[in-house]
């Protein structure tokens, strides 16, 4: 069969996808709604109990690294494989910064006993409860979005070094970014919802 | 009966091995096959446990099955046949197999992405498989998994919702594929206008598919984490709340019931102008009625969730918009209807099993009504009236459709015609079966038999038989329409590319069609009911 290649098409099958991933998620902020809605003041008090110093360093990670990302799009429509490349790195590196600190922030709160059936949690009223429930599902599935574009950026790297993901026909390269985006996205969501609004 | 040779087309082997040249296969017509096959042995599985629970009620009280066992039953049985039959059926199986080809196209858009699903559905059904004999034993909370019970159960749901969630995934990137495919790859000349209804129903159901699953995998994620994780998402006790779960439910899974339907009536819309020598009465407010379907089939989920401590102006609304859905639908038989009328209709098996939908069909929508009135839904909720209600739609309605699509396409796919005679016997005896069946369910309902209950009190006793009779009768149906399948697939006799002058592109091709499909790209110059070019390839 002859390769079939469609640009416009392979775009819109992206885009349609990104757009299951948005209701995917939007499953989780109507709960987070609907729970905000009834325990607004625990909402508040368990709120303070995250750290907005690793929250605010993890959302500028991410947005660099979407820059990186859109940068090495850009490198590799002008005709340069090695600057797309150069860039997947440094958008790899600061996805692998955002879970590193993403992991001392989730141990340092289950030392505290702040985990679902965890000594400290289990003894709060169910809103407070309920904020964590949340919070770990929310971030957690955040967190294995994370780690999915982080694979798909290291299949597009090598996609270019075998010389199939050209400046000819980005579209791999072009759809990873765009679900990088999607990750960055949501996590510019997650942030003020769980972090600031104490 | 002849035993003539019939050009393999695509089912010829390349020379390569079976698992590579089926399982990593790239055309969307042996995607079509495998699905067909699997879709076909799950759907066997379904039946028999069905069997078994109409034995099991046909005398109250233990007659051979103990109660864990019953719950178990029942609950896979309404898992196969949902997850696994009932929504892929038609569009993953038929969709595949003909939808490029009536597009005038090569393959789908996402060759291998089409593959990948595929995979994921054999992977879903099998892990579906694999929770039945592990862990603590066959998950037994009903096919809806509601919580708090699903999240307390010591029974294997997490290794079942897993399923529910994989099977989800591959639902999703079918939808996907197949949007992009009808945006994309039309023949020249194939316009919005002469698009086929079969296709402009797997277009609405594809957005269906697109939008509504992801709710329902993050809501069956949810199960997993509270169960695994012990995170309190719907356990009041840690700040959840349990109707949220059937909110999140509901929000999938009522649209779910128009990906169960929408391409069933998209292969009647095609069939019925095919046996009436005529031109499909209008075709624009088909289309028009698909749409509407899959718009509003979206906002009456919590029709469900009547009795569950909405607020009333919750249920009137709902009421209200359930009844508004109804009207498409009304709309499409009204269609078929017209367009049968004064045409030359030939009763071939195909247009029986569509006259035996739009019966059956009708019987379940009715009923649908009865349950989308607020008032009356008090009354019947949750009992066999329910239980009776879907079947008819489903079984009646997309499983019929199925039956329709089969008898219709069979000679496209092998090659060879079946035995008319008999397929229009197990025709008729479906119909008799089913509602030997299911009717007395209504019945049973309207007299408050409660659903989902292993024994039942003395005075229900002989309705219950009857519908045990039922599932006999429709289990002979089945086998006979199998039998003649499967024989025919073998020696039935060999067909043209055209036996029923159809004037679509799928019967240009040869029968079975070649692998690559077109040899030169067609041009489309006309719709797809227009007969007046249909060339009569057979004499048939
Ligand atoms: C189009 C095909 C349809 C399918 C495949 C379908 C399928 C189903 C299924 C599977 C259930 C049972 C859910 C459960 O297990 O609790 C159900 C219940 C229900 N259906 Fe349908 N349905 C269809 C059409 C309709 C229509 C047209 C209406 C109304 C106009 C309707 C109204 C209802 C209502 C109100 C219930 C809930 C009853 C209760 O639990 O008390 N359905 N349907
Ligand atoms: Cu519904």
């Amino acid at each position: 069969m002859t390769e079939h290649r469609d640009y416009q098409g392979a775009k819109m099958g992206m885009w349609i996808f990104l757009f299951t991933e948005i209701l995917l998620f939007g499953g989780l902020f109507v709960l987070y709604s609907v729970t905000l809605g009834r325990y607004p003041t625990e909402f508040h008090e368990a709120s303070k109990l995250l750290d907005v110093t690793m929250g605010t360093t993890n959302t500028v990670v991410l947005i660099t690294s979407s820059l990186f990302a859109a940068l090495s799009v850009v490198g590799l429509q002008r005709g340069n494989p090695r600057a797309a490349k150069g860039f997947i790195l440094l958008t790899l590196g600061l996805a692998c910064c955002f879970l590193v600190i993403k992991y001392f922030e989730w141990s340092h709160k289950i030392h505290a006993g702040l985990y679902p059936g965890g000594e400290t949690l289990v003894q709060w009223e169910p809103g407070r409860q309920a904020f964590f429930s949340l919070y770990y599902t929310m971030t957690g599935l955040h967190g294995l979005h994370v780690i999915i574009g982080m694979g798909v950026f290291l299949w597009v790297w090598t996609r270019i070094a075998a010389g199939t993901c050209t400046p000819a026909h980005f579209v791999a390269l072009e759809n990873a970014g765009l679900y990088w985006h999607l990750v960055d996205l949501i996590w510019i969501y997650l942030f003020p919802l769980y972090y600031l609004i104490t | 009966m002849t035993t003539d040779a019939v050009s393999p087309g695509f089912m010829a082997s390349g020379g390569k091995s079976w698992v590579r040249e089926w399982l990593f296969t790239l055309d969307h017509k042996r995607i079509g096959m495998l699905y067909l096959w699997c879709i076909t042995a799950f759907f066997a599985v379904g039946v028999l446990l069905g069997l078994v629970i109409r034995m099991e009620l046909f005398w109250p009280g233990k007659d051979f099955i103990g109660q864990q066992a019953y719950n178990a039953i029942f609950t896979m049985h309404g898992v196969i046949m949902i997850f696994i039959v009932v929504i892929p059926s038609i569009p993953a199986a038929f969709g595949n197999l003909f939808l490029p080809l009536q597009l005038g196209a090569e393959d789908v858009a996402f060759p291998r992405l089409n593959t990948f699903s595929f995979w994921l559905y054999a992977i879903g059904g099998a892990t579906a498989l694999i929770s039945l004999f592990t862990g603590g034993g066959a998950p037994d909370t009903g096919w809806t998994f509601y919580v708090p019970f699903s999240a307390a159960t010591t029974t294997n749901v997490s290794v079942a919702v897993a399923a529910v969630f994989i099977l989800g995934f591959s639902s999703i990137l079918t939808g996907l594929n197949f949007i992009v495919t009808i945006h994309r790859l039309r023949a020249p000349g194939l316009t919005w206008t002469r698009l086929t209804l079969f296709a402009w129903a797997l277009y609405a159901t594809a957005w269906i598919q697109v939008l509504a699953t992801p709710i329902l995998s993050i809501t069956v994620l949810l199960i997993v984490v509270e169960r695994v994780l012990g995170l309190g998402i719907f356990d009041p006790a840690r700040g959840g709340d349990p109707i949220l779960y059937q909110h999140l439910f509901w929000i999938y899974s009522h649209p779910a019931v128009y990906i169960m339907i929408l391409p069933a009536m998209g292969v009647i819309s095609d069939i019925i102008p095919v046996f009436c020598r005529k031109s499909i009465f209008g075709y624009k407010t088909i289309v028009g009625s698909s749409l509407a379907i899959a718009f509003a089939g979206s906002l009456v989920w919590a029709h469900h969730m009547f009795v569950s401590g909405m607020s009333d102006t919750a249920v009137m609304v709902f009421s209200f918009l359930t009844f508004i859905v109804a009207v498409p639908s009304a709309v499409k038989v009204f269609n078929w209807l017209s367009t049968m009328y004064k045409g030359s209709i030939r009763l071939e098996p195909p247009l029986i099993y569509a006259l035996g939908f739009i019966f059956l069909f009708a019987m379940g929508g009715i009923t649908g009504l009865v349950l989308g009135s607020a008032g009356t839904d008090m009354h019947v909720h949750d009992t066999y009236f329910v239980v009776g209600h879907f079947h008819y739609v489903i079984f009646g309605g997309t499983g019929f459709g199925m039956f329709a699509a089969i008898h219709y396409w069979f000679p496209k796919m092998y090659g060879r015609m079946y035995n008319r005679k008999q397929a229009i016997a197990a025709a008729l005896i479906l119909v008799v079966g089913l509602n030997g069946l299911y009717f007395p369910m209504y019945l049973l309902g309207l007299e408050g038999m409660p659903r989902r209950y292993y024994d039942y009190l003395p005075q229900f006793t002989s309705l219950h038989q009857l519908s045990t009779y039922g599932s006999w009768i429709t289990f002979v149906g089945l086998a006979l329409m199998l039998w003649n399948l499967i024989r025919s697939r073998y020696r039935g006799e060999p067909v043209g590319r055209n036996p029923w002058k159809a004037a679509t592109l799928e019967w240009t091709l040869p029968s079975p069609p070649p692998t690559h499909n077109f040899d030169t790209e067609p041009v489309v110059t006309h719709g797809p009911y227009d007969f007046s070019q249909v060339r009569d390839d057979d004499g048939a």
